[in-house]
């Protein structure tokens, strides 16, 4: 395995007296595709969370690139640059419109000037489809829009790494495909990715690996064919096959067991 | 008729009493609804008592304290209007602090995470992401708050500042008309009031959040 772009090491996470992870070390090699999946409650947002230091981890370290983020002396606001999340419930700010919410962290942060911004902001709007939508607010955007313009929000910074976290289950099934796609296009270009999800099709189709974790430590971890066809550990078996009970062989959702 | 021509151009004192005690409550009260939600806890604490004291004070209490204070430690010249100014603005720092505080609140934690996703430092993203939401979605509650401070400013009468409401008194006492006398600086105060009102509604037509 080439020199890792992403090393995370013995993170160790707890609220108040609830251990949500217990020791998760993997690499991730650059432009590797690593999907987490696990039942609910397994720390797997917080896990991803720990990685750009959201949530700030109570024992173990992370690395990007060589450098160690959780080292006290790193800027983290700078290093964050480097590493896109993407999240289940958008968080697009509401205040701006699609073009300005990909464009404000690009003029405060990165210091450009607003029309090079807006130019920037306009080409990834374009790469997700939505380039007719710039000038739109968020509420006059479809759920599968939002997402992706806050996939473009993150990939507007360069990441290095990019982090979702449950990209799609906000999502109503049929607005879940766009998304997809838009991911399934930036993996093959070679973007590192470590994603949160219960999309078996993607997982299947994208992933170069997965990761079961489970009461916060990692049960299982393998190519796609080995834990679809051959799992080692019954409860990566168990887990999967309901999983595709619910959701179907292909990830289809056969039917979600929420009305929105 | 001619009572309200009389009273009329002390509207200009109630006025300028009215906005910077607003424009102090508005810095001062979104200082403190900024410590109270992302401050540590002594900074939460000291926050959060100031607007618990002060908001169980009666603000006539308020502007007779804080009139002696200034009398005695010649604060600001000693003036009047600075001491009515203080007292009013030091009630609406608590009151806007809790509206504030609500409106940031209910944005929930996804903005502020987001934001810092993408690199932004606390102060950043606060200026850029959070505070601007915030303003909007608490102009329905601040319009009010505009409304009270707007006819509280009455109370300061009280430390002999001649707004609408001492002036209204002065004239009485010369026509021995009272009735007449208020009822004219009632209606000023309802035609200010309405005023303020109908432009801060369009105000939040204007910028209302598209949710």
């Amino acid at each position: 395995m080439a020199e890792p772009i992403l090393r995370i090491e013995d993170i160790h996470k707890a609220y108040g007296k609830t251990k949500v992870l217990r020791g998760v070390s993997f690499d991730v090699a650059p432009g590797e595709v690593v999907v987490i999946i696990g039942p609910s409650g397994t720390g797997k947002s917080t896990l991803l969370r720990c990685v750009n230091l959201l949530t700030v981890p109570d024992r173990g370290r992370v690395w990007l690139e060589g450098v160690e983020l959780t080292d006290k002396a790193v800027d983290i606001n700078k290093a964050r640059e480097k590493i896109g999340m993407v999240f289940q419930e958008f968080n697009l700010f509401t205040h701006l419109t699609a073009v300005q919410n990909v464009m404000l962290a690009l003029t405060k942060v990165k210091g450009m000037k607003t029309a090079e911004a807006r130019a920037r902001a306009e080409r990834e709007l374009e790469k997700v489809g939505l380039a007719d939508k710039a000038d739109l607010y968020p509420a006059e955007l479809s759920g599968g829009q939002k997402q992706r313009v806050a996939i473009a929000r993150a990939l507007a910074m360069n990441p290095k790494v990019m982090l979702f976290d449950e990209p799609t289950s906000a999502l109503d099934p049929e607005l879940i495909g766009e998304v997809l796609e838009v991911m399934q296009a930036l993996a093959s270009q070679g973007m590192t990715m470590l994603v949160v999800s219960h999309e078996l099709g993607f997982a299947r189709e994208v992933a170069d690996r997965i990761i079961f974790l489970e009461d916060g430590v990692i049960a299982e971890e393998g190519p796609p064919e080995q834990l679809f066809v051959n799992p080692r550990n019954p409860r990566t078996r168990e887990f999967l096959y309901k999983l595709t009970e619910l959701y179907g062989e292909h990830g289809e959702p056969k039917s979600r067991g929420r009305e929105r | 008729m001619r009572c309200v021509v009389y009273i009329l151009p002390a509207a200009k004192l109630t006025l300028l009493v009215t906005v910077m005690s607003l424009a102090m409550g508005f810095v001062l009260g979104m200082l403190l609804a900024v410590a109270r939600v992302y401050g540590g806890p002594v900074l939460r604490f000291a926050a959060a008592s100031y607007s618990r004291v002060v908001r169980s004070l009666p603000t006539l209490v308020m502007v007779f304290a804080l009139y002696y204070v200034v009398l005695m430690t010649d604060f600001l010249g000693g003036s009047r209007l600075a001491s009515a100014v203080l007292a009013l603005g030091a009630c609406s720092t608590a009151y806007q602090s809790e509206i504030f505080r609500g409106a940031i609140q209910s944005l929930g934690s996804g903005q502020m995470l987001a934001a810092r996703s993408l690199g932004m430092s606390r102060p950043v993203a606060l200026r850029n992401v959070i505070l601007p939401q915030a303003v909007r979605l608490a102009i329905p509650a601040w319009s009010n708050e505009a409304a009270i401070v707007l006819k509280d400013s009455s109370l300061v009468s009280a430390v002999g500042t001649v707004e609408l409401f001492r002036r209204a008194e002065h004239v009485a006492a010369a026509t021995h008309d009272w009735l007449t006398a208020f009822l004219a600086v009632g209606l000023i105060y309802f035609c200010l009031t309405f005023l303020t009102n109908r432009g801060l509604d369009w105000v939040e037509r204007r910028y209302r959040l598209k949710v």
